[in-house]
């Protein structure tokens, strides 16, 4: 009878679970029945409370706060908040709505004040007349979340922070001599050399401004043990971090000490970033289901993007900032006989690339990037022949890139002598046949438009040997890795590069001769394509000592993009976009702003 | 018996340390770079500040003789002194295991996504254990009957359908079409009332479903063949010859004996409860263990790496372990000495 009994029990407990797992499905088919939308079921299931129900009342009139719990997905999740340590743009958003910078760019690369009372210029003496410094006012009556009063000197500890080598900072100071306060609202940073463009060091979200009074010990060997610190700075912003939880989960809630406040702002009295999934999976959130407001990073082919957006429940954004997707012809030899990519002064040069730009301008036409784009970027895509691809400095003269144009690329294959002698159907350049290693990394998006290249090459008689590597192998700046694009053991690369500011300084120094990464300075230096030219080493010395209103400064970078692209070094194809999608009723974003923190301007959003 | 676990306790020992070392040396020879997703502009001296900083460039041997102080002095300390509000030594400035992308101490954050999930591939495992076994048992016992055939037909679709499929299914079904379901887990949900544990419900249901299909396919086969085989057997028609009723002899004597071996196979996959379900956890965005390793892994975040495959290797042993005892326990035929 014993076992008997056992039996009825497992028995039991089967029904019992059988029951259970029936019952959750009745009870949630009433509730979504009777509540119907979308935005109900993201209330019910993520527990909202009290707070939740003032989403109901009409848009950002009440007082700050007022406004419920705003979702936003990141399926990256931040790993911290401080933006110094970050691992990449996911710590630098999380932080970015607790800690501030000195001013921020705008969705149109405007430079706005945040911190700082007004921009510096030379007209109002807050730029040296020979650009050797520049000093910033702070805003008068600034606090800190935890209502002690924002100083020059918490500049100053930001610097004395970051440029401390132990603390691994990873932002660059190797331009600025010393950060003084000059008295509690200036603070004058002086630079090693003349810097017409200055706006770069406490500008955007990767430079903000840290609490000397919570950092003080987490300077250097301290880092370490400052997790507290990291999670939940002390910042200025409309936010602080109630709880961050590495790659999972981060909650914010108001700050009491926020300068908008009086003015109602922000709106939302609650931040919940959530991370984990994919691209496509955070779209669905937001798109199909309707259960969040915010979804970043969208990197998502159109094919399957579109008809998300279709369902009608939120709209996606694109913001084009100087982001090109581009291939890299290697200007020396990567044969594994040769000293393999060294640019050795000039005495390794490849075969067919170097100097070639006819050649490589052939090749260049037989790309379709409509259709590059069309299929691996939609609404986050737009093709373009330039490396330097937005405002003020667009070139037009190397436009006809444009328009496809096989015949022609076979015409001027023809003409410079790089025919098919011996009738395989592969042309040949001085005897040697065109056939390339050509290398990405691995994703969906670049091996298709990889596909897609390769068949246009077949076309005009050029082989491309496709080869594609891990993302983490790639982009490995440690020497560690072969695959690495600084190494470049391939003929041809393809991948994206863009500046951080708008200004094209600091994103076009990379192409200059002293900056061709090779086995002698452990790969060090952005030129990887190894494009040697004095003419454009001089243009940018040129072009570095002209101050930022000198009419001739975008001629300039015209004229360095021009020659960059037309000696064939470098073949662009996309100007790519950061796309995100909100939620239908959330108001007030604006443009979406590729320059800066996508939660720029927050305290600003509201809901409909 | 007691001799028998203290000598493979004793045993384990030398294993874990040789797989430390073979983790470590696996890692090391692996390419990684900590700043791979920093941005492209970033100037070479700087990123080799950042891993200068992290003790990236330290040689081999010394990282790995670092972490095992970490690992096996001061983490137990710190779990101790956590545990009994105590403190040892110098417990506030007490170095511990870091992890280079959140700059956090790694056990802190693997417990912190232990519970969820926990939760899930507990709740799938228990679920798949109670679905399986009866189902098993009946389908052998009506070996060839509709029930059996309707059940080999289910499992092997549950077998063979991989998760990252019907995961996605489930999520355009019950999320998107019927909204039903969220298609993620927060996890700083707090059960306090019937709202909130509502609210879990759900967000645990689909993925905890798709677990549960693919546990119960392999686990109710297994039992399935396991009674086939003992139904056959002499004790059997003895026991029926005695003139016990059906139910006696299947519960009792078939139950017993075909069960030991599933004992041991639900052992064996305990400490895959606590490695997560990557996959599944991806699909769901539940970040669990599983989603904490792959995200390491594409940060070369090689501390958090280390710890997490060294603790699924220390449960693996551990359960090991607890599968030969209760084995010996079960049938009392079987002695270590």
């Amino acid at each position: 009878m014993k076992r008997w009994q056992w039996l009825s029990l497992f028995a039991a407990l089967a029904l019992f679970v059988a029951a259970c797992g029936s019952g959750t499905v009745d009870t949630t088919t009433d509730g979504s029945a009777t509540t119907g939308t979308g935005a109900a079921t993201t209330d019910a299931t993520t527990g909202t409370t009290a707070d939740g129900t003032a989403t109901t009342q009409p848009t950002g009139t009440g007082e700050a706060g007022s406004g419920g719990e705003f979702i936003a997905f990141q399926w990256q999740g931040p790993s911290q908040a401080n933006a110094y340590l970050s691992t990449g743009t996911k710590d630098l958003l999380a932080g970015s709505l607790v800690l501030e910078p000195l001013a921020e760019f705008d969705p149109a690369g405007q430079l706005v004040p945040a911190l700082a009372a007004e921009l510096p210029t030379q007209e109002n003496g807050g730029i040296a007349a020979d650009f050797s410094s520049i000093t910033w006012t702070l805003q008068e009556g600034l606090l800190w979340s935890d209502g002690t009063p924002v100083t020059a000197d918490d500049v100053v500890f930001s610097w004395e922070y970051c440029t401390n080598p132990e603390t691994g900072c990873v932002a660059d100071f190797a331009t600025v001599e010393s950060v003084v306060a000059d008295d509690d609202l200036n603070v004058t940073i002086t630079f090693t050399e003349p810097q017409p463009y200055p706006f770069t060091h406490f500008v955007t979200y990767t430079y903000p401004i840290l609490q000397r009074a919570q950092f003080t010990d987490c300077a250097g060997a301290g880092a370490d043990a400052c997790t507290e610190q990291n999670f939940a700075p002390i910042g200025t912003g409309p936010y602080m971090v109630t709880d961050l939880r590495p790659e999972d989960i981060v909650t914010y809630e108001i700050n009491p000490n926020y300068r908008g406040i009086a003015e109602g702002k922000p709106f939302f009295g609650s931040i919940t970033i959530e991370g984990g999934g994919d691209a496509e999976a955070v779209a669905r959130s937001v798109l199909e289901i309707g259960e969040g407001d915010y979804a970043w990073n969208l990197q998502v082919a159109p094919e399957i993007l579109e008809p998300m957006e279709g369902a009608g429940n939120g709209v996606v954004l694109a913001a084009f900032a100087s982001n090109v997707e581009h291939l890299n012809f290697n200007q020396t030899d990567p044969a594994e006989d040769a000293d393999r990519s060294d640019f050795a002064g000039g005495a390794n040069p490849h075969p067919v690339f170097f100097d070639n730009p006819d050649l490589i301008r052939a090749l260049s036409m037989a790309i379709n990037r409509e259709e590059l784009v069309a299929v691996g970027y939609g609404a986050g895509g737009t093709p373009t022949c330039n490396i330097w691809p937005s405002e003020p400095a667009i070139s037009t003269n190397m436009d006809a890139c444009l328009t496809q144009d096989i015949e022609g690329a076979n015409a001027l294959l023809d003409e410079i002598g790089a025919v098919d002698s011996d009738g395989d159907g592969v042309r040949e350049w001085e005897g040697i046949p065109l056939e390339f290693d050509f290398v990405t990394s691995t994703n969906a998006v670049r091996q298709s438009n990889q596909d897609l290249i390769a068949d246009y090459w077949e076309q005009i008689g050029v082989v491309a040997n496709m080869r594609n590597e891990d993302a983490g192998l790639f982009f490995d700046g440690t020497n560690a890795s072969d695959a690495s694009i600084w190494k470049f053991f391939a003929d041809i690369q393809m991948f994206t590069n863009g500046s951080t500011g708008p200004d094209p300084q600091g994103y076009m120094v990379q192409y200059i001769t002293s900056q061709i990464p090779e086995s002698t300075n452990a790969y060090a230096g952005g030129n990887i394509p190894r494009y040697a030219s004095e003419e454009y080493d001089a243009l940018w010395a040129q072009l570095s000592g002209m101050s930022l209103d000198d009419p001739a400064r975008n001629e300039v970078v015209i004229q360095l993009n021009d020659l960059i692209v037309g000696s064939g070094a470098i073949v662009p194809l996309v100007y790519r976009a950061s796309v995100s999608a909100f939620a239908n009723d959330i108001q007030g974003v604006g443009d979406l702003n590729a320059w800066d923190s996508e939660y720029w301007n927050i305290e600003e959003w509201t809901r409909g | 018996m007691a001799q028998y676990v203290i000598r493979r306790i004793l045993f384990a020992i030398p294993t874990l340390v040789v797989i430390s070392l073979i983790i470590f040396a696996i890692l090391d020879l692996a390419p990684g770079d900590p700043t791979s997703q920093l941005p492209l502009t970033l100037p070479a001296e700087v990123r080799e500040q950042i891993r200068e900083s992290l003790g990236f460039n330290d040689p081999f041997i010394i990282q790995w003789l670092k972490w095992m102080q970490l690992m096996f002095i001061n983490e137990p300390l710190h779990i101790i002194d956590s545990i009994f509000n105590t403190c040892i030594g110098d417990c506030e400035s007490r170095a511990r295991i870091i992890s280079w992308s959140s700059r956090a101490p790694a056990v802190d954050i693997i417990f912190q996504r232990l519970p969820q999930t926990l939760w899930v591939l507990g709740a799938s495992f228990v679920l798949g254990i109670l679905i399986a076994i009866p189902v098993g048992i009946i389908s052998a016992y009506k070996q060839y009957s509709a029930f059996d055939n309707i059940g080999t037909f289910v499992t092997m679709i549950g077998y063979s359908a991989p998760t990252f499929f019907t995961g996605i299914l489930a999520i355009i079904v019950f999320s998107v079409w019927l909204g039903w379901f969220p298609s993620f887990y927060d996890s700083t949900l707090v059960v306090n009332s019937w709202d909130t544990f509502l609210a879990h419900v759900k967000q645990m249901a689909m993925p905890v479903a798709v677990l549960t299909l693919f546990n119960t396919a392999a686990l109710s086969r297994f039992t399935r063949a396991s009674v086939l085989d003992n139904l056959n057997e002499d004790y059997v028609r003895t026991a029926r010859s005695k003139g016990l009723g059906e139910t006696m002899v299947v519960t009792t004597h078939v139950m017993r004996n075909s069960l030991i071996p599933v004992v041991t196979l639900i052992a064996l996959q305990i400490p895959g409860i606590f490695a997560g379900a990557i996959i599944t956890e991806q699909i769901f965005r539940i970040n669990g263990l599983g989603a904490l390793l792959i995200t390491a892994i594409g940060q070369a975040d090689v501390p958090m790496v280390q710890t997490l495959t060294f603790m699924f290797a220390f449960l693996i042993v551990v359960f090991n372990l607890i599968a030969d005892v209760t084995y010996g326990i079960l049938d009392p035929r079987i002695r270590y000495d």
